[in-house]
């Protein structure tokens, strides 16, 4: 057993020593790691900020123009002056998600209590933006309306009070960081394991491992640990100095408890893509396999879009993914604070799918191999 | 023999800080057969790449065929008239591609017509006899016909020179000799044709008309092999070469030790009986029976593909035998039998060490698989045996192959196994390297007592072995001492008895020896572009793609598979929400409170909450998303006006999710209100002074799936076509046949457009089976012009494409191809081209890379034709913008592939 591990150790060495000697591979981890996580969660924001915003001032008086005035930053640009025959152009070319509409004598029929219609034109076409941005000109349209003309409104009678706990603003970097280094953990642990393995097939190094006191398994446990660590050590970094310093977001929860999980997922991930290289009989078929598969687990885990809202169907096959599991074991830790009492189920499944993945690489591995060549 | 064909002046090139050519100057007459002899690693193959224009000159001046190869203008017309065979077998055919298809690929390289073209490639197949296997793919081709194929790719065009770099090295003799014959017959038809070949068979050397022998980068001699003989005053080329060099590279000048096998007696260490193995309905080996005792040299001869390699893999038990049994120490073979791996060394025909570890790591690496107890020791005993202390920290990748034999064996034997297989070990290595790794194997043997199983063509190494067995066509044709296979046939030499042996088991008899027709030569002028060879490489690529259905069938199948799931998956739409009330007050105007959640399709009711520490609790562990506190007291203050507050808890760790949430909370407490109000007073008072009335245009019933379809397709338009591409140029690059663009006159142009085509047609093709989906499974329908969203996508898959080729012109190996394409497009398609955010909204580096890329541009077109009713009046502005990324996609890639290597 001992001499068991120590072979899988040296082989994992022998791993590492082949990552080293790729300087483009390097730069591309450093990258995903690091540019990659900072752009999309600074750059592509899911709530409504900077959205594109026209108004459409038929009106022209005191009050359209406060209204106007009234959409802000940082969640509007600021608002721009249409003519409201170039409307269905400008939403055409995508040049804005809202044009709001004032009708004329808007004022006037307010304060005579005619309750006049103000139009909202929405691209619904972007998704992520159209709902939550709708509901914020509605509650500014009437929040500056109420301002403005006082005792229109009658009193409510209860008070809803919202609050978010976990991220009181509902800032979505916060989210969109770590759910990027998520991701970037498992597109680069399912790549690189398997390319690793076709590369030793196709060069003929798998056959001459195998005629020494080597098995299959140690074999993939090796790629499995060496390439897990890197992949480990270079998104708790990024977590730890990206995701913590430079975008400033707190994580609530325990690290240690991430990375020990992340130990975890990585295994389960890994042995994914070894499974996959056994499937594909050249590198050729293992990008056409691996690059659905990456883009299913990323975006189907829960991390861009909620789980909830998938069909039942879908949901219970993502069950299969570990990515499903990872997310909502990292948001549960991360942003909750939650501890491993609350996480075991996911630890165990994940741990599960990865040794059901490993037990058919390492059946079909000989039978991959004489395929192959 | 009239002036010179290639003629070097001061001809310098280092790899790195290896010298590979130390200031040659050399004439090679042309009109003749030339040969560069000399050990491995002294500049041969260099020489051979600088002249045939695919290695950039460093130093000193090339000229070939009169101009001069410096200059890009006279590389291109020179290579109509050059052919040029890479080292290694078969490297720089197709091996997917049958004979034909190969040798009608070179053709169309070369401008041919269809016409023109037919007739060569039948004369070609006939003269070398390959006619009958014109179908059959070239990798299925065993090692002589693979020669002969490349011979007759190189001869295709009627070259005035041919550069031919160890063409014969890992061939049989039969193979070889009618190699030569035939290289004579093509001599014979245009004696104006120069040859220069690069040998380590010094046997060959003498029947060239003029030789150079080189050593350390450096010319020592050149000469007619007479001319070389006198003036070493040696007998034969071999000890003449041996003289030539300075001293200490001489090796040991004694002759190889000939000690007598000592008898160990016992169990055989192998034994085969009945071994077969079949590859399908192919029987590689059939019914091989033999037995090695312990000690003993055994020679493994045969024709190539005769069965010896699948042999050797079964008695190490990388291949499982079909039928019969093999025994190794009198043990049958198990496959994982640990304790028998640690006693046998095997070293494979082709390298499989790490190319990425440097000489010492790959030692130490087996030396602890193996668990020696002294791995410093013993690595340093191995590196100064195969001296290798030279180059220990070198990555075997950029050494010669003899050197790597060198490492190959030491590796095998570094764990002083009792049995090596060793299948070819001496291919390629030259005579005194051969010499010394014999001494080692003499040594193991006779003083370690290793068996020792090794196959080969030399037959001078057969001649040293104490048995040797004749293998063809999987069946072991004679087995016995070198001397009693020479006695029983009567003849003086074991090449003769091995030929005739070949000739007699039918091999050899497919050789038609149909005579060639004189063919004025006519080299035409070589054209800057032309579609021909543009189209040849599109052909090309076309056809490997179809040998290869499982690859197509996932680069049209899996973006329809992604598509039905993303659109049914990827949904914006919030719903069934889990929650739970936290309700202190359970009164009437509490329950009704909480039934207008219980009536909403937003949310889904869990199991009510009883404690504070329970709301935080089940928050926290993700079962509710939104939990609502009403505090004691609700009913009575909501009676006595005192607007008791209510408070409603959301899990903030998805923003996206709370907001919406936040949304469809406020609008059900609003419902809630006016219901309220209703109730208190009686009247229906509007809660606000104004109606706001919202439009979501393009896609009223705001429902994820139709915003969803048109953007997988930007998405899946994107992913897939990049990385068929991804390989496209880094695989020639590291199977070899890029020399077949470097040292041809095709452009990159031609060559990445060629390259480019057949996948953009299946991208193309691809978009429009996902808009027959799209239409019909989605219900999907494109609103706008059909026309100008598919002169988009055509555009689209072209600039996708490009992306993949940029990628695989830039890297160096496959794995950082598919990393790398992998990486770079599913950021900016997934993140920044409107598919979760809209364009407008982004920001920072996010909107430039966003912008760089086409699919932000392309998600304009597909979105707009789809739900938006646009057509070309509003689109060409981002149809443009695609086609220019596009271009300077390809341009870059332009940029990043070299013509001529380094």
């Amino acid at each position: 057993m001992r001499a068991r591990l120590a072979r899988i150790f040296r082989l994992g060495i022998k791993e590492l020593y082949s990552l080293r000697a790729d300087p483009v591979l390097a730069a591309l981890i450093v990258y995903t790691f690091t540019v990659a996580v900072y752009t999309v969660s600074q750059g592509a924001k899911f709530e409504v900020e900077n959205a594109a915003v026209a108004v459409v001032d038929e009106d022209q008086t005191a009050l359209s123009r406060r209204l106007s005035d009234a959409l802000l930053g940082p969640f509007f640009k600021e608002p721009v002056e249409i003519k409201a025959t170039e409307i269905d152009a400008a939403m055409d070319a995508g040049r804005f998600v809202f044009v709001v509409q004032i009708p004329p004598r808007f004022e006037h029929d307010l304060i005579a209590g005619r309750n006049p219609t103000i139009q909202l034109d929405i691209d619904a076409t972007a998704m992520s933006q159209a709902g939550n941005g709708a509901a914020y000109i509605q509650n500014i349209i009437q929040q500056e309306v109420q301002a403005a003309a006082p005792g229109t409104v009658a009193q409510a009678p209860v008070q809803v009070v919202i609050r978010a706990k976990f991220n009181p603003n509902l800032t979505s970097a916060w989210f969109t960081a770590v759910m990027q280094v998520i991701n970037n953990v498992t597109m680069l642990a399912v790549i690189l394991s398997g390319a690793a393995l076709i590369r030793e097939r196709e060069h003929g190094t798998i056959e001459h491992l195998l005629v020494m006191p080597v098995t299959p398994i140690e074999i993939m446990l090796a790629k499995i640990w060496s390439n897990g660590l890197v992949i480990v050590v270079a998104a708790t970094l990024s977590l730890v100095i990206v995701v913590e310093r430079l975008l400033g977001v707190p994580v609530q929860g325990s690290i240690p408890l991430f990375v020990a999980s992340m130990l975890v997922y990585q295994f389960s991930v890994t042995a994914l893509g070894i499974l996959l290289a056994t499937v594909s009989s050249s590198m050729a078929q293992f990008g056409l396999i691996v690059m659905p598969v990456m883009i299913v687990m990323n975006l189907l885990s829960g991390s861009t879009t909620p789980m909830e809202s998938m069909p039942v169907w879908l949901q219970n096959i993502m069950q299969f993914s570990p990515s499903t599991h990872f997310v909502a074991l990292s948001q549960a830790v991360l942003y909750r604070g939650a501890g491993i009492d609350t996480i075991w189920p996911n630890l165990l499944a994940l741990a599960g799918i990865g040794a059901a993945f490993l037990t058919l690489a390492a059946l079909r591995f000989r039978k991959a191999l004489q395929a192959a060549g | 023999m009239s002036g010179a064909a290639i003629a070097l002046a001061g001809a310098v090139h280092r790899y790195g800080k290896t010298v590979a050519l130390d200031g040659v100057d050399l004439e090679v007459p042309a009109g003749c057969m030339a040969g560069l002899i000399g050990p491995d690693g002294v500049g041969k193959s260099t020489l051979l790449s600088l002249a045939a224009g695919v290695t950039r000159i460093q130093e000193g001046t090339v000229h070939v065929l009169g101009g001069d190869m410096a200059q890009r203008s006279w590389r291109r017309q020179a290579g109509g008239r050059i052919a040029y065979m890479p080292q290694g077998l078969g490297r720089n055919l197709y091996p997917t591609l049958s004979i034909a298809e190969n040798l009608d690929f070179f053709g169309r390289l070369f401008g041919q017509g269809g016409a023109e073209r037919r007739e060569r490639i039948e004369e070609l197949l006939a003269a070398t006899g390959l006619a009958a296997f014109a179908d059959r793919p070239a990798g299925k081709l065993s090692g002589g016909m693979k020669q002969k194929l490349g011979i007759c790719a190189a001869l295709i065009h009627d070259p005035d020179l041919v550069i031919l770099d160890e063409p014969t090295t890992g061939i049989d003799p039969l193979s070889r000799r009618q190699f030569w014959e035939l290289m004579a017959r093509l001599r014979a038809r245009r004696p104006s044709m120069s040859v220069i070949v690069a040998t380590a068979y010094m046997e060959e050397a003498e029947r060239f008309d003029w030789l150079a022998a080189m050593s350390g980068g450096r010319v020592l001699a050149t000469g007619s092999p007479a001319d070389i003989l006198k003036q070493t005053g040696e007998p034969d080329l071999e000890r003449a070469f041996v003289a030539l060099l300075p001293q200490d590279e001489r090796g040991d000048a004694e002759p190889l030790p000939d000690l007598p096998r000592v008898d160990h007696g016992g169990e055989p260490a192998i034994e085969a009986t009945g071994l077969t193995r079949r590859f399908g309905d192919f029987v590689a080996v059939d019914h091989v029976n033999f037995r090695i005792e312990k000690g003993e040299i055994f020679g493994f001869l045969g024709s190539n593909g005769s069965g010896k390699s699948t042999t050797m893999k079964m008695l190490t038990g990388l291949l499982p035998a079909s039928e019969g049994e093999a025994k190794l120490f009198g043990a049958p073979l198990a496959g994982g039998d640990m304790a028998t791996r640690k006693r046998v060394g095997y070293m494979s025909q082709a390298f499989s060490l790490y190319a990425e570890l440097t000489v010492r790591q790959n030692l130490v690496l087996h030396a602890r698989l193996f668990e020696l107890p002294d791995v410093e020791g013993r690595v340093a005993e191995m590196m100064e045996r195969f001296d290798l202390a030279g180059v220990a920290d070198v990555r075997p990748e950029s050494l010669p192959l003899g050197i790597r034999q060198r490492l190959q064996l030491a590796v095998a034997v570094i764990h002083k196994p009792e049995i090596l297989i060793l299948d070819e070990p001496t291919s390629g290595v030259d005579p005194v390297a051969r010499d010394g790794f014999w001494r080692t194997l003499i040594e193991l043997s006779r003083k370690d007592g290793v068996t020792i199983f090794l196959s080969t063509h030399f037959m001078n190494e057969a001649e040293r072995c104490d048995r040797i067995s004749l293998m063809h066509a999987g069946k072991v044709l004679a087995i016995g001492t070198p001397e009693e296979l020479q006695r029983q046939r009567g003849m003086d030499s074991l090449e003769e008895v091995f030929i005739a042996m070949l000739e007699e088991a039918g091999m050899g008899r497919e050789e038609g020896a149909a005579e060639f027709k004189e063919r004025p030569s006519a080299p035409a002028h070589v054209r800057r572009f032309d579609l021909g060879r543009l189209w040849a490489y599109a052909r090309r690529e076309a056809l490997e793609i179809v040998r290869d259905p499982a690859r197509l069938a996932f680069a049209l199948g899996g973006p329809l598979l992604l598509l039905f799931t993303f659109g049914y998956g990827i949904s914006f739409d919030v719903e069934n929400l889990p929650y739970a009330a936290f309700d202190q007050d359970r009164s009437a105007q509490s329950r009704q409170l909480l039934e207008s959640f219980e009536g909403s399709r937003y949310f889904e009711t869990h199991a009510p909450i009883s404690s504070t520490d329970e709301l935080d609790r089940r928050l926290r562990s993700g079962e509710l998303k939104l939990a609502i506190e009403i505090p004691p007291d609700f009913g009575r203050d909501l009676t006595r006006d005192r607007q008791p507050e209510v408070g409603v808890w959301l899990d903030g760790s998805m923003p996206f999710r709370a907001e919406t949430t936040r949304g469809y909370v406020q609008g059900i407490a609003q419902s809630y209100l006016a219901d309220e109000e209703l109730r208190a007073t009686g009247k229906q008072t509007p809660l606000s002074p104004v109606t706001i009335e919202p439009r979501f245009r393009y896609n009223q019933a705001f429902k994820s799936v139709n915003a969803m379809v048109p953007n997988v397709i930007m998405l899946m338009l994107v992913l897939i076509p990049a990385i068929m591409t991804a390989l496209g140029v880094v695989k020639e690059k590291e199977t070899g046949s890029i020399t077949n663009f470097q040292s041809t006159p095709v452009t990159r142009i031609e060559f990445l457009l060629g390259k480019q085509l057949p996948y953009a047609v299946i991208a193309f093709l691809s978009f429009v089976t996902l808009v027959i989906f799209a239409r019909f499974v989605f219900d999907v329908p494109v609103k706008g012009s059909l026309f100008a969203l598919s002169v988009g996508s055509l555009a689209y898959v072209l600039a996708t494409t490009g992306f993949g080729l940029l990628i695989s012109s830039f890297v160096s190996s496959q794995v950082a191809a598919i990393f790398a394409t992998a990486i770079i497009s599913i950021v900016p398609a997934v993140n920044f081209s409107g598919l979760l955010v809209p364009v407008s909204s982004l920001s920072g580096g996010a909107r430039l890379m966003g912008l760089a890329f086409p699919s932000s541009w392309y998600q304009q077109v597909s979105v707009g034709a789809f739900t938006k009713a646009l057509g070309f009046a509003e689109l060409w502005t981002d149809i443009v913008v695609i086609i220019l990324i596009g271009l300077v996609y390809i341009g870059l890639a332009m940029l990043a592939l070299r013509k001529q290597g380094r």
